[in-house]
């Protein structure tokens, strides 16, 4: 017990201070946070804003993977739909942003419900709703397995990305601006560098609330049904709630980094919702290495970077990363972390 | 009054058997694909594309719709052949998960490398003169000839491929590969053989579809990906694996998503204003496939025709 107690003021994954800090993958994971930390903060002081908002933009592609890594990696639920929430916690933030710029109501039926600018009751209704959404998804997907779940997660994501394109109220198709960036209580949001803390923390916190998780009673029996789900049934544990528990809280980390993410960009439309906004979120996952604490963040930054470097230089840079990709998938099973941080070793 | 909500009816069910034959073309390659070699190819659409492009490349080359036709599906099988050698092989022992990544590896590259060689604008394909003229419908409406051609295509595609499953030598292998993989190949059968000949097959219908609409739409990047996840719907409700299923479920999201986009702002306008009810009504439309295949689901987690187990 006393173990576990001393991890919650540690890193993510980490003991308090001990030998596990220093070994290969220890170093590796301080590394990741450091570079993540360290080089937008050279440039906020430096002057460089551009390079903020990219590590802001890694930082929430990495929590939304870190969502989704916890219904891949650790829930072995191939969700092909991650979309749905983070682009369900986008259009939170924007249809928010957007009733408070015009001081009208949200909904007037059943209940008077007004916008807020407010990024604390933003992030509220974002877990709050993409839970639900993901509650009602789940119920029905997670009934079925293997390609049948891929293909429904994936239909469901389609079915909110066609309502938000014909959906003339917030731009459908055109999407929405968010005018001025939602705010928090005595710090200036709209500051690159400390909406590039806000970011950080919150990935710091999704990765956390991952460890804790996998490390209590829940997780272990989140991984068995996993492995094999028979046998967590006959330990008298049924598989299905444990497994729509994990994905609805997979859900609510992926919405909340949508939500932040629409405030980064200032700008909401269905491409959030997309089906190939999916399929980046799997790909970062599979790229840092599927199940790792860390894999999201390692998937991340090597994906950002591709897409900045190869973007910079042609036009047709997702070919080259179609064929990156091809290569990782066939002949590099265990993505970045895999390759950095030696294997996955279970104690 | 009554009369012309008849047409409207006969004219929109001919539409919506039309965009479910095209989706029985996708679907019928998806599920044998998934059926014979366990395999989900997201790059299916990736086909359709390609036998569009080659076909409207072809047409506009040499004047003929009928050769760029041939040439496209050619092409289609060619690609599917090509990638099953290089890519999918590698795949088929892989999880799921594994599949999903490399075919939708294979989606960028296909769309990317297309729009390197081609452009990013829509290429211009039409149909032949023969088939652009019109049809008087019972009732008196104009019906578009080609469009009942492309009806007319898909049944007889559906019907020889019935025939060539159920009555060949091909047909009997491919049936015995979706019961028991490795007991066909203990009897014999060049397995690997097998199984790119039925990709191929699988891609140069996904290339036929995707000519045949090319000429109703426009031909570009991109144009297969709406297609090919309608097409999982399609094979999702009908049961992975299973022809019937396939056939069945893609007349059914082909009807229910054509009428629904046609009749449902009107059914709206009975509550409310006819600004908000084209709003909600065409919002609800987009989504009426995927509620159909949410309540299916919620019925039978397999699908109406489940092929296994």
């Amino acid at each position: 017990m006393d173990k576990l107690k001393s991890e919650t003021t540690a890193l993510p994954g980490l003991p308090a201070l001990s030998s596990e800090w220093f070994d290969r993958k220890g170093l590796v994971q301080i590394g990741l946070l450091a570079l993540l930390f360290l080089a937008p903060l050279a440039a906020h002081l430096l002057g460089h804003i551009y390079y903020v908002n990219l590590a802001s933009r890694i930082t929430l592609i990495a929590m939304a993977a870190v969502g989704l890594n916890l219904a891949i990696g650790y829930g072995g639920m191939v969700s092909f739909g991650h979309a749905a929430y983070f682009g369900l916690g986008g259009y939170i933030a924007g249809i928010s942003a957007y009733h408070a710029f015009d001081f009208s109501p949200v909904m007037s039926w059943p209940m008077a419900i007004p916008g807020s600018d407010s990024m604390l009751v933003i992030w509220l209704a974002a877990a709050l709703l993409c839970g639900l959404l993901a509650l009602a998804i789940g119920a029905i997907s997670l009934r079925t397995t293997g390609v049948y779940f891929i293909m429904i997660t994936l239909a469901f994501a389609q079915m909110m990305y066609y309502f938000a394109n014909s959906w003339p109220t917030y731009g459908g198709e055109d999407g929405l601006p968010i005018y001025v960036r939602n705010t928090l209580p005595l710090v200036d949001t709209g500051q690159p560098w400390t909406f590039f803390l806000i970011a950080f923390s919150g990935l710091l916190l999704a990765m956390a609330i991952t460890s804790r998780m996998m490390k209590s009673r829940f997780g272990a029996a989140l991984t068995m049904a996993r492995l094999n789900d028979t046998r967590l049934a006959t330990a008298g544990i049924s598989p299905y709630p444990i497994r729509l528990v994990a994905f609805v809280i997979s859900a609510m980390i992926t919405g909340l980094a949508g939500a932040l993410y629409a405030d980064l960009n200032g700008f909401i439309s269905p491409t959030m919702l997309s089906w190939h906004m999916s399929g980046e979120l799997m790909v970062i996952v599979i790229l840092g290495g599927v199940g790792r604490l860390y894999g999201p963040l390692a998937g991340a930054i090597l994906f950002v970077m591709m897409e900045t470097l190869l973007g910079g230089m042609t036009e047709y840079w997702k070919l080259f990363l179609g064929l990156v990709l091809l290569l990782v998938v066939l002949f590099a099973k265990h993505g970045v972390m895999g390759w950095l941080a030696g294997r996955e070793r279970h104690v | 009054m009554h009369d012309v909500t008849a047409t409207l009816f006969l004219e929109q069910l001919l539409n919506g058997l039309q965009l479910g034959t095209m989706l029985f073309l996708m679907a019928s390659g998806l599920t044998l694909v998934f059926g014979v070699m366990g395999l989900i190819n997201l790059a299916h659409g990736s086909f359709y594309m390609v036998g569009a492009y080659a076909t409207a490349s072809v047409t506009a080359a040499t004047g003929s719709f009928l050769v760029g036709l041939s040439a496209g599906i050619v092409a289609a099988a060619a690609v599917g052949a090509l990638v099953e050698l290089l890519v999918i092989r590698r795949l088929y022992h892989r999880p799921h998960l594994d599949q999903v990544l490399a075919t939708f590896a294979l989606i960028l590259v296909f769309s990317e490398g297309t729009r390197w060689l081609f452009g990013s604008s829509p290429l211009w394909l039409s149909p032949p003169e023969m088939l652009t003229g019109f049809v008087t419908l019972p009732g008196g409406a104009r019906y578009p000839l080609y469009r009942l051609v492309i009806i007319a295509v898909g049944v007889l595609v559906a019907i020889g491929l019935y025939l060539l499953i159920s009555r060949t030598r091909l047909g009997m292998r491919i049936r015995a590969g979706e019961s028991d993989r490795e007991m066909i190949g203990a009897l014999g059968v060049n397995i690997a053989r097998l199984y790119t000949l039925i990709f191929a097959m699988g891609a140069a219908l996904a290339g036929l579809a995707g000519a045949m609409v090319g000429a109703l739409q426009s031909v570009q990047v991109g144009m297969g990906e709406p297609v090919l996840i309608l097409a999982f719907v399609v094979i999702v409700i009908g049961g992975i694996g299973s022809i019937k299923g396939a056939l069945f479920g893609a007349i059914l999201v082909g009807v229910v998503d054509t009428m629904g986009r046609v009749f449902l702002p009107g059914f709206f306008r009975n509550f409310m204003s006819p600004a908000e009810a084209a709003g909600v009504g065409s919002a609800v439309a987009a989504m009426l496939v995927y509620i159909l295949m949410a309540l299916i689901l919620a019925f039978k987690p397999k699908g109406l025709f489940a092929a296994h187990g």
